[in-house]
Formats: structure tokens, C-alpha cells, sequence
């Protein structure tokens, strides 16, 4: 809450420094001092900033996060506009991710200094050093340009075009789930190699326990908090609109929205806009923490 | 924590031994081999205007859109400027940016983590939970509205890029101090009577250093990846200096006609950050063995 609070006080800081008159910008060249004039006050921009921060929090508390200067939509109904094309791209990721990393950072950990291990290895360095940009290029050049297969960018509604939907979805999500799939990859083989070494396990193979028993109820579960927590990460990551991406692939996202907005100084949707991530990663850090007594009792105290 | 007594306690802190480390390293083929590219690379961005063949913005329009060849190895633009030239050139950028960067988010974020870490308490709790505050917003956006605020240009990429690094430093430092400050050598010193200044320099420092040399390696890498994304969009660095992730945004328009325009940058992009990663974790098998580091890999 504390921080939550500060979040704020920084957005309205950060933003209101921002230089450039909103108002001017709105209106274009041409406009008369009275046209001016109206749009100001009627912005709230010619009261003093303290009393703008307090109504804005006000009306923020009860979800009024104000009106755009740009295009008058209220900022509520733009976020909502582009949030469907964020939670498809940020969960299509994240199941990329998790699928390529947890077979892989577990396998790597079972058998060190296999092939697997090396693919693995070699997976992580590249994913997280690779220009999330250069490679959606490079696989719109393959796929959309070389191949044809796919549509190089854009973004319809599952419920309008299922097919379209999907092929819209591969692209960006295979970028953006290899990068976050690569941090996960590194978390699930080092946690799974520190599960294995752990006395529990020594015991409960001396026990005579099968291998696959050891692994499923004394490796993985405690392999399990870690995965949890680095997962959490990259969802809040995601969340937030994977700003490049979005705009190689013409993704109408968040991030997008809020690029569009520091670009036109749009002050509301831009505050909106980085007030919801602050409000998305402590909700997600919550959801993490609650797992946490969920799968490890011990917390609990 | 008690000493027993009659065992022998070094009063005498283990600080880091450089050329020891240095040894270390050398053994961790790819780390090493890391190490050499980057040397090479900083090398190539001192000299940059010697190794060169052609200026940055050398314009040659009979020779447009040219495929690599023997005269231009990475092939010519669409204004038909050589696109080898403008890579060389566009290092010093990206290492600039990086550098500064990663010094801005070192010497406040340490500052930060070893006060905090230090002192405890109250100092602590204020600190931490500021940092927390600038940990909420996602990287890329911060770095975005510090730019809006203070305008484009390299030096405001690499401060934009510095604070959004400050809270990782911090927390960083501040778990390595929470290790070193309970020490027997650092109570040692205490009760000898050495100020708090000497203890943080002479004592809680250098022991606390590693996961924080680690994290400098890394973080060079996410600031050379994040300059490049920052003027990809257009943000960071201005034309005509020739910066990596510009080259990218203009080849990105010839993609079907001219590949290598976008290629061999972000090739180098790559590469160099590459390299970073490399380097941090030969780095962190050598130093800081036990420990993983808070956004190894993260922070993307």
C-alpha cells in the first residue's frame, strides 16, 4: 500500500515534468486564445498541481482515471481496448515459455553435461542475449517474407477470426516466450540441481523410494517455489506491454498505447496506463507470496 | 556467532585477490575468450575512426542497397553509406551508453545498498521500500518517461537506462552486506574503535564486492541491449550518430529487399551483449559460487 502510494506520487511527478504544452498539442496550429483557454480549464491544467494530484488520485481511487487529451475517449475505455490484445500475448508467452523451459531446465539438471544440458545452455545464453526486435524481424523475414506461412503482424479478436487469431499470435509470442523462456530455463535447472543435492532426498532414496517417486513428490515440490517466483516476474514483465514487440508486430497492446501517449504527451492514459502495471506487479508479487504458503507448509508460520 | 575459543581468527579481511581472480578466469575458456572479444570490441571503439573505411555518413548514391562484397563487407544502405563503417562506428555508442549507464546505477545503487544494509533499521526500511517504488515500474517504461522528461540524446539514454538499474544494485548490495556485517572481522574492527566510513570502505566493502562485480558484467550486457531498444523506437540515440539499434529501425523498412541492413547490427548487438552475459557468469562461477544473482537474467 505504501508503495503503492509512492507509485502514484512518482507517476504525477514523472509525467507532469514532461515538457511540451499538452493543451497546444491537442488543438494542432490553428486555434483561437478562448478555444485555448477552455480546453485548459476544462483539463484541470490551469489548477495548481497539488490540487490536480489530489483530484486525480480521487477519481483514480474509484476507477476514473480521467479523459484523454488526444482523442477525449475516457483513459479507462482506451486501456480496456487494448488490454485482450496484452493478456492473449503476455499468457500465449508465458505457456511458451514454461513449456519450453521447464522439460528442458529439468532434464538439464537431471543429466549435467548431457546434450540436453548443452542445448540448454546454449537456449538460455541466446534468449537472453538475443534483441527481442532483431529476432521478430528476422523471423518476419523467414516466415512472413521467405516462407509466407504466417502474417507478418496486426491483431484480430479470437471471437471474430480463431484462425487468424492464432496465426496472428505465433510470431510475437515464440519472440517473446524464447526470451522469457531462457531466464526461466536457467531458474528450473539450478533450482532442480539444488532440490537433488538436499538431504531430504538423500534420505528418501535410502529409503528405497523409486526414482520416479523421489523426483515427483521430494524434487519438484521443492523445486516448485523458485519456478513460481521467476514465473511470477516474467508475467508482470509481460503484462506491461512488451513495448517493442508490440510495435514490430503492430500488436495493439499496452505497450504500445503508452509509447503512443509519452510521444503525444498525453498525460491521463499515460499515468493510467503506469499506474495499472505498478498496481499488475504487486498484485502478481501477492498472487506469488500466496502460492508460496500453498505449495510450501512451512511458510505458513 | 562466537569464535571458539583458541581457533585461530584472521583479523585481516579476505579481500578479493585481483590477480588470483584474474588466474581463475583464465581457466573458464569461454569467460576468457568473452573477456579478449570485449577488450577487442573497446579497442575497436577507441580507434574507431582509423578502422573505419568509410565515415558514418559517407554518402554514395551510385552505390545503393549493395549486397555485401569485397568492397563493402557488410553491404551499403539505402543512401549508400558502408554498413561495416557505420557498425565500427556505432561501438563507441553502445559502449559509451552502456558504461555510463551501468556507473550511474553502481555508484547510487551501491551507495543506496550500503547504507541500508549497513545502518539497518529504520534507514533501511526508508531506503528499500524507494527502491521498491522504482522496482514497480517496468523497466522499458521508466527508462521511456525519464527520456519524455529530459528528451533524447546518448546521455539521457544512459541515465534513463542507470536509474531504471539503481534498485537492482541496491538490493544486491544490500543482501551481500547483510552477509559481511556480522563478521568477526568486521567486529573486530568495530571494537578496536574504526569509524563507520572505515568499516564500510576498508572492511564491509571489498567483502561485499562480488555478487556485485557480477552484476556489473550483467548489466552492462541489459544496458547495451537496452540503448539499442531505445533507439530502435526512436527514442535514444539521434541520427546521424550511428547508433546499432537506429541501424536497425532503417534497415527494418528494406527487409525484403536488403537483409543485411538490419543483419549486421544486430548481429553486433548480440554479440556484444552476449559477451556481458558470458563474462558475468565465468565471473560469478569464480567469485560468488553459492550465489545466484538477484536479476541474473531478469530485468528484461
Amino acid at each position: 500500500m505504501v508503495v503503492l502510494a509512492g507509485v502514484s506520487v512518482i507517476v504525477f511527478a514523472l509525467v507532469h515534468l514532461v515538457p511540451g504544452d499538452p493543451v497546444r498539442l491537442a488543438l494542432g496550429t490553428r486555434f483561437s486564445q478562448e478555444t485555448y483557454d477552455a480546453l485548459r480549464e476544462r483539463s484541470g491544467l490551469d489548477q495548481p498541481l497539488v490540487q490536480q494530484f489530489v483530484s486525480w488520485l480521487g477519481s483514480a481511487l474509484t476507477g476514473d482515471l480521467g479523459v484523454s487529451f488526444r482523442s477525449g475517449d475516457t483513459v479507462a475505455s482506451l486501456i480496456g481496448e487494448r488490454l485482450p490484445a496484452t493478456i492473449t500475448l503476455a499468457f500465449a508467452s508465458i505457456l511458451v515459455a514454461l513449456a519450453i523451459a521447464v522439460p528442458l531446465g529439468t532434464i538439464s539438471a537431471l543429466r549435467p553435461r548431457s546434450l540436453v544440458d548443452r542445448v540448454a545452455t546454449v537456449f538460455s545464453q541466446f534468449g537472453i542475449s538475443v534483441p527481442e526486435f532483431w529476432m521478430s524481424i528476422v523471423l518476419i523475414l523467414v516466415f512472413a517474407g521467405t516462407l509466407g506461412w504466417l502474417p507478418s503482424g496486426g491483431y484480430v479478436p479470437l471471437t471474430e477470426d480463431p484462425a487468424g487469431w492464432l496465426q496472428r499470435l505465433i510470431l510475437p509470442a515464440v519472440v517473446t516466450g524464447v526470451v522469457s523462456g531462457s531466464v526461466i530455463t536457467r531458474f528450473v535447472r539450478s533450482s532442480v540441481l539444488e532440490a537433488l543435492g538436499a538431504d531430504h532426498v538423500r534420505t528418501a532414496q535410502a529409503k528405497g523410494l523409486s526414482s520416479r517417486q523421489v523426483f515427483t513428490g521430494h524434487v519438484l515440490r521443492n523445486a516448485l517455489l523458485p519456478l513460481v517466483t521467476v514465473t511470477g516476474v516474467q508475467l508482470a514483465y509481460l503484462l506491461s506491454g512488451v513495448v517493442v514487440v508490440e510495435i514490430v508486430f503492430s500488436w495493439p497492446g499496452l505497450g504500445q498505447l503508452a509509447l503512443q501517449s509519452v510521444q503525444a504527451r498525453d498525460y491521463p492514459v499515460l499515468q493510467g496506463a503506469i499506474l495499472l502495471f505498478a498496481v499488475v506487479f504487486l498484485v502478481i508479487n501477492l498472487v506469488v507470496d500466496l502460492l508460496y504458503t500453498a505449495i510450501d507448509p512451512r511458510i505458513r508460520r | 556467532m562466537t569464535a571458539e575459543v583458541g581457533a585461530p581468527v584472521s583479523l585481516r579481511p579476505a579481500t578479493p585477490r585481483w590477480r588470483e581472480t584474474l588466474g581463475l578466469l583464465a581457466h573458464n575458456p569461454t569467460a576468457a575468450v568473452s573477456a579478449l572479444l570485449l577488450l577487442a570490441l573497446v579497442l575497436v571503439a577507441i580507434f574507431d575512426e582509423t578502422l573505419a573505411p568509410q565515415g558514418p555518413n559517407e554518402v554514395d548514391v551510385a552505390a545503393r542497397l549493395e549486397s555485401p562484397s569485397g568492397a563493402h563487407p557488410f553491404g551499403t544502405d539505402d543512401l549508400g553509406r558502408d554498413i561495416l563503417s557505420r557498425v565500427v562506428l556505432g561501438t563507441g555508442v553502445s559502449l559509451r551508453v552502456g558504461f555510463l549507464a551501468v556507473g550511474i546505477a553502481l555508484l547510487i545503487g551501491t551507495g543506496i545498498g550500503l547504507l541500508a544494509g549497513f545502518y539497518g533499521r529504520w534507514i533501511d526500511d526508508a531506503l528499500m521500500r524507494l527502491m521498491d517504488m522504482l522496482f514497480a515500474f517496468p523497466a522499458v517504461l521508466l527508462a521511456i518517461a525519464v527520456l519524455a522528461v529530459r528528451g533524447t540524446g546518448w546521455g539521457n539514454t544512459a541515465l534513463a537506462i542507470g536509474i531504471v538499474y539503481i534498485p537492482v544494485f541496491a538490493r544486491v548490495t544490500r543482501a551481500s552486506v547483510l552477509g559481511v556485517r556480522e563478521e568477526v572481522y568486521v567486529r573486530a574492527s568495530r571494537s578496536v574503535g574504526a569509524s563507520d566510513w572505515r568499516l564500510l570502505t576498508r572492511h564491509v566493502l571489498p567483502n561485499a564486492a562480488p555478487p556485485i562485480i557480477v552484476q556489473t558484467s550483467i548489466s552492462l550486457a541489459f544496458a547495451v541491449l537496452a540503448e539499442a531498444a531505445l533507439s530502435f523506437l526512436g527514442l535514444g540515440t539521434q541520427p546521424p550518430d550511428p547508433s546499432w539499434g537506429l541501424m536497425l529501425a532503417e534497415g527494418r523498412g528494406f527487409i525484403d529487399l536488403a537483409w543485411w541492413l538490419a543483419f549486421f547490427p544486430g548481429m553486433a548487438i548480440f554479440l556484444t551483449v552476449l559477451c556481458f552475459n558470458l563474462l558475468g557468469d565465468g565471473l560469478r562461477d569464480v567469485l560468488d559460487p553459492k550465489q545466484r544473482t538477484l536479476m541474473a537474467g531478469g530485468g528484461r
